[in-house]
């Protein structure tokens, strides 16, 4: 019986969808919510996934989609204020330290980096996967990846790099 | 000789991934042997995957959210109007089940004479869930399907043993088509479970999972399913065993019989 039904299917990537999830956002409820708003948005647009492709990947794609917009509408939600404290610093030593931990490391990572890291290491998809999920050129994936890998590597070795402050309220 | 191409950024990528031919990936171990400071940062990006999964892996096994498992639901109004009738019928069992992936336990029409009649107990649904789940995630994996692999075995059995607090023994499927390609320990309601998987050479993949302290006493072999994935359960003395895959269900019986013949020698 190959033909599980769609619903099965879409459950079975639950798990997976969730641990990139959390390593994208790092918040475990807001990481659900964009697991939810993934799911939501995959059966809107379901007629557009082919049967016989990955649907793993395909719903990867869809959460890279709601996620940028997410971060986006969340940028031009950001006041005069917050981006006066986000301007880019000299981190000091013990800011360093603190970027040890693996999870601190990849959130100081740009989204885009963060993602093509993510999708390689943790979900096993391979470099074309990974262009065609995330609608870049292979090239880029490739560029991303050893930036991502070389600044997670400074970061962990408590060398002072240079990042935005966030704001923490 | 190949000819040898020369070694760029995106080689050394792909070396940490390994997801190079055997050859090349010689050609770029002898280049960081003669290149310390690469060779360096290669091995602390390889330590960057093995943490991250440290880090995220035990996101697969924790439960999940109800709004979640809804949300993977064909939304009703799309239901009604774009469903053959049999597919309804399967969604609105599966709803009114109220598990998880809809792993729709039931007794097994092709094994009558060993089918027990009652219903199963509601550990021994966690039990096959827990199976059924960790053959849907782990299968589809390249390049990390087990945590030992098959050429470590004698470590590999001797771990989860120690894990599970009883001896174990990993059954040989190798008449039946099948070769070990390792294991791995999960967690499970009440205790950790053991996963082996095994492999037939056309990389059809077969999952058996077993853990301690099982509630019941039968040894009957019982059916569950989700449409695709077949698992047959029963309880054999300290063990409960879970035998998971996609191939037709008699085929599934022959092998769970033999697990079953080997387990007891």
């Amino acid at each position: 019986m190959p033909d599980m039904d769609q619903s099965s299917q879409i459950a079975t990537c639950i798990p997976r969808l969730r641990r990139y999830a959390r390593a994208l956002v790092n918040d475990r409820t807001a990481a659900d919510d964009l697991v939810q708003d993934t799911l939501e948005r995959a059966w809107t647009r379901i007629q557009q996934f082919r049967a016989g492709t990955d649907l793993r990947a395909w719903m990867f794609s869809i959460m890279h989609n709601v996620h940028l917009n997410q971060v986006r509408s969340r940028r031009d939600a950001v006041s005069f204020d917050e981006e006066v404290h986000g301007i880019p610093q000299r981190a000091t030593q013990s800011d360093a330290l603190e970027m040890r931990d693996m999870d601190r490391a990849m959130q100081a990572l740009p989204v885009e980096q963060r993602e093509v890291l993510l999708l390689v290491a943790l979900e096993d998809l391979s470099y074309e996967e990974v262009a065609k999920t995330l609608g870049i050129p292979l090239g880029t994936v490739m560029s991303r990846l050893s930036r991502a890998r070389e600044r997670v590597r400074s970061l962990m070795n408590g060398i002072p790099v240079t990042q935005r402050l966030v704001v923490v309220k | 000789m190949n000819e040898r191409l020369p070694i760029i950024e995106a080689d050394l990528q792909a070396y940490v991934d390994e997801c190079l031919p055997e050859a090349r990936r010689a050609d770029i171990e002898a280049y960081l042997a003669a290149r310390p400071e690469d060779a360096a940062r290669i091995e602390a990006y390889r330590r960057q995957n093995a943490e991250l999964r440290k880090l995220y892996d035990p996101v697969l096994d924790e439960p999940v959210p109800q709004r979640i498992a809804d949300a993977a639901q064909q939304p009703a109004a799309q239901r009604w109007h774009r469903l053959p009738v049999f597919r309804i019928a399967a969604a609105v069992a599966w709803i009114g089940l109220g598990t998880l992936l809809g792993w729709n336990l039931r007794d097994s029409p092709a094994a009558p004479e060993q089918t027990a009649l009652r219903p199963p107990a509601l550990q021994t649904v966690a039990f096959v869930h827990g199976a059924a789940l960790a053959h849907a995630t782990f299968v589809p994996e390249k390049r990390h399907p087990v945590e030992v692999t098959a050429d470590q075995e004698a470590h590999l059995v001797q771990w989860l043993s120690n894990r599970l607090g009883k001896a174990l023994h990993v059954p040989a499927l190798t008449e039946q088509g099948y070769a070990l390609v390792g294991g791995r320990l999960l967690p499970n309601e009440g205790g950790p479970a053991a996963q082996f998987m095994y492999e037939d050479p056309r990389g059809g993949r077969l999952t058996l999972y077993l853990k301690t302290s099982v509630k019941g006493s039968d040894t009957a072999f019982r059916f569950a399913e989700d449409n695709g994935v077949g698992v047959f359960y029963w309880v054999d003395g300290e063990f409960g065993y879970a035998l998971s895959g996609t191939l037709d269900k008699t085929r599934l019986l022959e092998i769970a019989k033999a697990v079953y013949g080997k387990v007891n020698h």
